[in-house]
C-alpha cells in the first residue's frame, strides 16, 4: 500500500493528509481527516448522504478518489455554522421540521447551499431537481424543498 | 390511450402498542445539583420525536422548564429496560412510564424544598419556571437549583423517581378466543385521488386528504411532520417499492437504490391533514401514537382508487404498471367505475 499526501482546503481552512490507493473522498473526509458529517449510505452513488462540494460543484464523495482534491476545496455540511451561528438552511430546517432521523440532513443541505450559491431565487422545481440525488426516507421530501425556498425567498434570515 | 382519474377511501383503526407479555416500558429520572434532571430511557428515537416528547411530558410532570430536562436514550445496557420502539408504542409507553417517574422525583423535590422552607411538602406548588413557592404565598421561594442542592449537600436526600408502564397480560379466552390485546386506538381516513394511464399502466397519486385521530397531539408539529413523512411513505409502499416483485419468486428484486424505486421529491401529492384530538384515557396527558399509522390507510385508498379509475382491482402490493396492465387485458379495457 502506498500512501499520497493530499493537501486540500476543507470548509475553508487548510488541511493535509494521507490516502491510501483509490480511497475514496468519504472514507478520507471520515477516518483520515475526521469529517463525519458526510454520511455513508450506499457507497455507490445512489442515495446522496455522502454530499459534499469541490470547488463549489456538488459530488458524492463515495465516487471521487481522494487523491483527486489535491490543491482543491471541499466543503461539507460541517462547515455550514459558523460557531453557534447557523447558517439560514440549518435555521430553515430547524423550522420546517424537515430533519427526522437526520441521516440524508447533512447531503440535503450541501446540495441546497451549492444550489443557492449558484441560484439564489430558484423556483420549487429547481429545488426538487437539486436534490433529486438526494434520499430521504422519513420526511416525504415536502419540508425540506420548503425549508430550501424559505431560504431562497428570504422568509428566513441569517 | 387515455389518463383515467380515480377517487378511493379508506378508513383504519389502529393499536398502539402490542401486549405480549404486558409490553413494559420503564424510565428513571433523577436530578442533578444544578436542578436540571436527566431522564433514561432505552428505547430508541428512530427521528420520530420520542425524545422530544419524553422531554415534554417529563418537564409538566416535574413542573420545571422543558430546557432543564435532558433525556438520556444512549445505551440499553446501563439504561432501564424497555421492550423497544415499534408497535408505534413510544408515546404512549414511555410517555406513561415518564409520568410515573417523574411524580415520583416530584414529590422528594418537594420535600427537599419543604424541609428548606420549613412547610409542610403539601403546601408548595411548582410554577414551571424553574421556582416552587408556598402555595399563595409566592415570596416564601426556593429555586428547584437551590432545592437540589440542599438535597445532595446538606439533607442526603436523592432526587430521583421510577417509573414503569405495563398493561396486564390478557388472557385468551379457551373457548372463543376473545382477548383485549389493547386498551388504545388510533384511527385514521385518507381518500387520494390518482391517475391511471392505461397505455403504460402507471399510476399517479395526484392528491391526498387524510383525518387522524392521535389522542392528544403533544407536540403538533412533530405529530404533523411524522404524518406526511408516514404518508409519503404509505404511498411508496403503495405504488412503488417491494424487494420481491415476483414473489415468491426472488426474481428480478432490487439489489440497489437504482433498482428499489422509491417517489422522490419530484412525485409528490399535495397532502392536506387533518389531526384530530380525543385524548386517551390511559395515555400520557392524553397522547396516543401516530407511528405505523401514518401509512397505514394509503395502501388501501390508492388500491380502491384504481378500482375507481379503470375497474382493476389489484390485491397484490405494490401497484405496479405491469399489474395494472394485466389487469386492464384480462377487463379487456378500462372499465371506469364513474366519470369524475
Ligand atoms: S454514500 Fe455516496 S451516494 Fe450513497
Ligand atoms: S430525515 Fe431520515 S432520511 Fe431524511
Amino acid at each position: 500500500m502506498t500512501f499520497k499526501p493530499v493537501s486540500f482546503t476543507l470548509n475553508g481552512s487548510p488541511k493535509a493528509a494521507f490516502t491510501t490507493d483509490g480511497q475514496n473522498l468519504l472514507e478520507f473526509l471520515r477516518r483520515g481527516v475526521g469529517d463525519l458529517s458526510p454520511k455513508y449510505g450506499c457507497g455507490q452513488g445512489t442515495c446522496g448522504a455522502c454530499t459534499v462540494t469541490i470547488d463549489g460543484v456538488p459530488q458524492l464523495a463515495c465516487l471521487v478518489l481522494a487523491e483527486t482534491v489535491d490543491g482543491r476545496h471541499v466543503a461539507t455540511a460541517a462547515g455550514l455554522a459558523d460557531g453557534p451561528r447557523l447558517d439560514p438552511l440549518q435555521e430553515a430546517f430547524m423550522e420546517r421540521f424537515a430533519a427526522q432521523c437526520g441521516y440524508c440532513t447533512a447531503g440535503m443541505l450541501v446540495a441546497a447551499r451549492a444550489l443557492l450559491d449558484a441560484n439564489p431565487r430558484p423556483t420549487r422545481d429547481e429545488v426538487i431537481e437539486a436534490i433529486s440525488g438526494n434520499l430521504c426516507r422519513c420526511t416525504g421530501y415536502e419540508p425540506i424543498i420548503d425549508a430550501i425556498l424559505d431560504v431562497a425567498e428570504g422568509r428566513v434570515q441569517a | 390511450m387515455a389518463i383515467h382519474r380515480g377517487r378511493g377511501f379508506a378508513a383504519i383503526n389502529y393499536p398502539i402498542g402490542m401486549n405480549l407479555g404486558g409490553d413494559p416500558s420503564q424510565a428513571l429520572v433523577h436530578s442533578n445539583p444544578d436542578g436540571k434532571f436527566t431522564v433514561a430511557l432505552s428505547a430508541i428515537d428512530l427521528g420520530q420525536g420520542m425524545k422530544s416528547v419524553c422531554r415534554q411530558i417529563a418537564a409538566e410532570t416535574l413542573g420545571v422548564p422543558v430546557e432543564d430536562v435532558y433525556v438520556d436514550t444512549a445505551d440499553s445496557d446501563t439504561g432501564p429496560h424497555d421492550m423497544g420502539s415499534f408497535a408505534s408504542r413510544g408515546t404512549h409507553r414511555m410517555g406513561n412510564a415518564v409520568i410515573r417517574a417523574s411524580a415520583e422525583a416530584r414529590e422528594v423535590m418537594l420535600e427537599a424544598a419543604a424541609e428548606e422552607l420549613e412547610v409542610d411538602p403539601g403546601d408548595l406548588v411548582t410554577d414551571g419556571k424553574g421556582n416552587i413557592h408556598v402555595k399563595g404565598a409566592p415570596s416564601r421561594t426556593i429555586t428547584v437549583m437551590a432545592a437540589a442542592q440542599a438535597a445532595q449537600f446538606r439533607q442526603g436526600r436523592t432526587i430521583a423517581g421510577r417509573g414503569i408502564f405495563l398493561i396486564p397480560l390478557s388472557e385468551v379466552d379457551a373457548d372463543t378466543g376473545e382477548m383485549s390485546p389493547v386498551t388504545t386506538f388510533a384511527h385514521a381516513a385518507m381518500l387520494v385521488t390518482v391517475e391511471v394511464c392505461d397505455e403504460t399502466g402507471e399510476v399517479t397519486v395526484t392528491d391526498m386528504q387524510s383525518a387522524y385521530e392521535v389522542g392528544r397531539a403533544l407536540n403538533p408539529r412533530l405529530v404533523e411532520q411524522q404524518l406526511r413523512g408516514g404518508a409519503w411513505m404509505g404511498m411508496s409502499h403503495a405504488a412503488w417499492e417491494t424487494t420481491e416483485p415476483y414473489y415468491p419468486e426472488r426474481d428480478h428484486g432490487p439489489v440497489d437504490f437504482n433498482s428499489y424505486i422509491m417517489p422522490g421529491p419530484g412525485d409528490l401529492a399535495p397532502h392536506h391533514i387533518s389531526i384530530l384530538e380525543r385524548p386517551a384515557e390511559d395515555g400520557p396527558y392524553g397522547g396516543k401514537g401516530p407511528g405505523e399509522m401514518c401509512a397505514n390507510p394509503v395502501l388501501p385508498a390508492v388500491v380502491n382508487a384504481v378500482y375507481d379509475a379503470v375497474g382493476v382491482r389489484i390485491d397484490d402490493l405494490p401497484v405496479t404498471p405491469e399489474k395494472v396492465l394485466r389487469g386492464l387485458r384480462a377487463l379487456g379495457g378500462a372499465k371506469p367505475r364513474q366519470r369524475l
